[in-house]
């Protein structure tokens, strides 16, 4: 049975039906107990397994960050809600030294099977230091996994896969995803970390989005359609690992390839897609120069419209590809 | 020999809770520690091994007074200076040098070294290179442990330098709000590499931040094993019975500089000395032939054992395997799942 959830409530029933299924797994943040965290993920979740297992800690992202991954190596499953991810920048040292990095230093001797949530990106008025996409940052640590999801299906899916999942896993959300809503199958169901989904097929040119990103580029794929623009959308999905496979075949197929990304556009995510199309057969394929929109060379800014300048947006992304598509510059 | 009752009866709690086996194996511990990083430095010295290494020389009465309190299923963290603390929680000497060596055998095949040592199965769960890494971590093993509903603790080691870091304060709060059984050991060697504790701290002992948090502190003589032991042990069986943490506070000295780069300019040569005369080793020695509980002759032949097996531990490691260049990334992720 399938029925539509918005991607908040798709992330809340991952995490009640994780928690059903298996007594290590646990969730632990700031705010996430009676209040219900500070986006309502967690909802009243608390009311239904407890305080041991909906635990409300204290506001030190270091030390939080540390207790997971302590008790990751004591056979937990811990699920670390980050309040904005923008705060993963004081658990840093936890995050890359630690949790990243344990199981290839003791030797593959031990697993640190836990999730981190991060609320993430633009578009909410909380400016420069409650707005950032870091995900690329973290994407740039082996041993880390770091997955996108853009829709509550994948939401799901891919949440319940990430607490399966061995290994450290970070999990990027964005904030002006958490009402949007779509068919969630009921059941217990994973999609795997790893594979991108192509979002839409078409031939004229291959966007890479990720996360808020994919529906936009979707949004300005139905505009370019009318204009004879066939545009294929590729939902990454995971950055690390990332499914370059997919990604070749689409370029091999289009011959031109955009990524579209709300991270700081530089040394960001689409400079990698762009690296590896540029080392792969793929090149030989490509008819026009790679295409990057990503975020703007500045920090989230406060005012509304400075704020959507920073970031890709519609309009921006329907000129990038026609004039790709068209030749023009 | 046989143990005259009279001289046990005399002596403190810690001799008389102990039977002359334990406090043999006690100090055999702390020759195997002293002889494994004497060993490591000549190693290095004659460029058998490289990187670098932080050796505790000095400090083995706090490493074995308390990790005997632990069992396997205990857990510790530990630190940059951390040979001691694996070889008291039951590590393997050869197995360490194996790593050293950066050889398939050690125990993180090669891709830790000193700085990363740990033998997971006595509850070992790493030496870590970033100062007060190792906090948060264990207060996380501890409340894994209060959810399965074990008795067993994580036992916390840190130096006076990690006291200093965000991540000591943020752990000991948790740990003192949820009430986890964490024993925190503080190896208060007087420096956080060249700073001092008076230059660095704005209270004297690290002991005295943890009424901040609600925890009890004790301030021990880190030098002498029955100190320590006795304050570890009532702070292990406190934790085990739901207590919640406390903070052991040894006060040590390392006479060793901090890594190999150390040029001693920041303390001087009397300080290091009269440090070295208060070399718990001896004093353990002492202690035992006084009490009754070893001969001088069975001092002796701990010591003469600890040699043969460290000697045997570095021709085990050199002989060892060397990695595949090719594997580089192995063990980076997990196995993919069947």
């Amino acid at each position: 049975m399938s029925r539509e959830l918005t991607y908040a409530q798709a992330i809340q029933e991952a995490l009640a039906q994780a928690m059903e299924a298996d007594p290590n797994v646990f969730l632990m943040g700031e705010d996430i107990g009676v209040y219900g965290g500070a986006f309502q993920v967690t909802g009243d979740l608390v009311h239904r397994f407890g305080e041991d297992r909906v635990m409300d800690a204290p506001i030190s992202e270091l030390g939080q960050a540390g207790v997971a991954v302590g008790a990751a190596l004591a056979g937990c499953k811990p699920v670390l809600e980050f309040q904005f991810s923008d705060f993963a920048t004081l658990a840093m040292e936890q995050i890359v030294n630690q949790a990243a990095k344990l199981r290839f230093m003791l030797g593959g001797k031990v697993n640190v099977p836990l999730v981190m949530r991060f609320p993430a990106g633009s578009g909410t008025g909380a400016a420069a230091q409650h707005s950032q996409s870091i995900d690329a940052w973290l994407a740039h640590v082996p041993g880390l996994k770091v997955i996108q999801p853009s829709t509550p299906h994948d939401m799901k899916g891919m949440l319940l896969a990430a607490i399966d999942d061995p290994d450290p896993v970070m999990v990027f959300e964005h904030k002006l995803l958490y009402k949007t809503k779509g068919e969630v199958p009921e059941e217990a169901y994973r999609v795997p970390i790893g594979k991108a989904h192509v979002a839409r097929n078409g031939k004229h040119v291959t966007v890479v989005a990720t996360s808020i990103m994919v529906h936009k580029s979707l949004e300005a794929a139905e505009t370019l359609a009318a204009e004879g623009i066939d545009v294929e959308v590729i939902d990454l999905r995971t950055l690390r690992p990332m499914d370059t496979a997919t990604i070749i075949e689409s370029v091999k197929k289009t011959s031109r390839l955009a990524c579209v990304y709300e991270g700081v556009k530089t040394l960001g995510i689409g400079a990698e897609i762009s690296a590896r199309i540029a080392e792969s057969e793929a090149f030989d394929y490509l008819d026009a120069p790679i295409l990057r929109l990503g975020g703007a060379e500045s920090p989230i800014p406060y005012n509304p419209q400075l704020e959507k300048a920073a970031v890709p947006q519609v309009p921006g992304i329907i000129e990038g590809l026609r004039n790709l598509v068209t030749g023009r510059t | 020999m046989k143990t005259p009752k009279t001289a046990k009866a005399n002596a403190r709690p810690f001799y008389q809770k102990h039977s002359a086996a334990e406090l043999k194996e006690a100090l055999r511990k702390m020759y195997l520690i002293r002889r494994f990083e004497e060993g490591a430095e000549e190693a290095y010295m004659r460029g058998l091994i490289h990187g670098t290494m932080h050796l505790s020389i000095g400090q083995e009465a706090s490493a074995v007074g308390s990790t005997m309190a632990l069992r396997n299923t205990d857990y510790i963290t530990s630190t940059h200076r951390g040979h001691g603390h694996c070889i008291g929680k039951g590590a393997d000497p050869k197995l360490m040098f194996a790593e050293f060596f950066g050889k398939e055998e050690g125990y993180c095949r090669g891709r830790g070294g000193s700085m990363h040592i740990a033998d997971v199965a006595t509850g070992n769960l790493g030496a870590n290179g970033i100062v007060g890494g190792g906090l948060p971590i264990a207060v996380g093993a501890a409340l894994a442990i209060k959810k399965q509903k074990r008795d067993d603790v994580a036992m916390c080691f840190f130096g006076d330098g990690a006291s200093n870091e965000g991540a000591f304060h943020e752990a000991l709060n948790m740990a003192s709000v949820w009430k986890l059984p964490v024993v925190f050991v503080c190896e208060n060697n007087k420096y956080g590499m060249s700073v001092s504790t008076e230059r660095s701290m704005s209270v004297k002992n690290v002991a005295d931040r943890a009424p901040a948090y609600g925890m009890p502190a004790v301030i021990v003589d880190g030098n002498s094993i029955a100190d320590v032991a006795e304050a570890i042990e009532a702070a292990t069986e406190h934790a085990r019975k739901g207590g919640g943490p406390t903070l052991v506070e040894c006060k040590t000295y390392r006479t060793r500089g901090h890594s190999r780069s150390d040029r001693n300019r920041y303390r001087t040569k009397e300080e290091i000395e009269d440090w070295k005369a208060r070399d718990p080793i001896p004093h353990f020695e002492a202690e035992l032939i006084a009490h009754g509980l070893a001969s001088a002759d069975e001092v002796t032949a701990i010591r003469v054992a600890a040699e043969a097996e460290i000697a045997a531990g570095i021709e085990f490691a050199r002989l060892g395997t060397d990695p595949d260049p090719t594997e580089v990334t192995r063990d980076v992720y997990s196995p993919e799942a069947a």
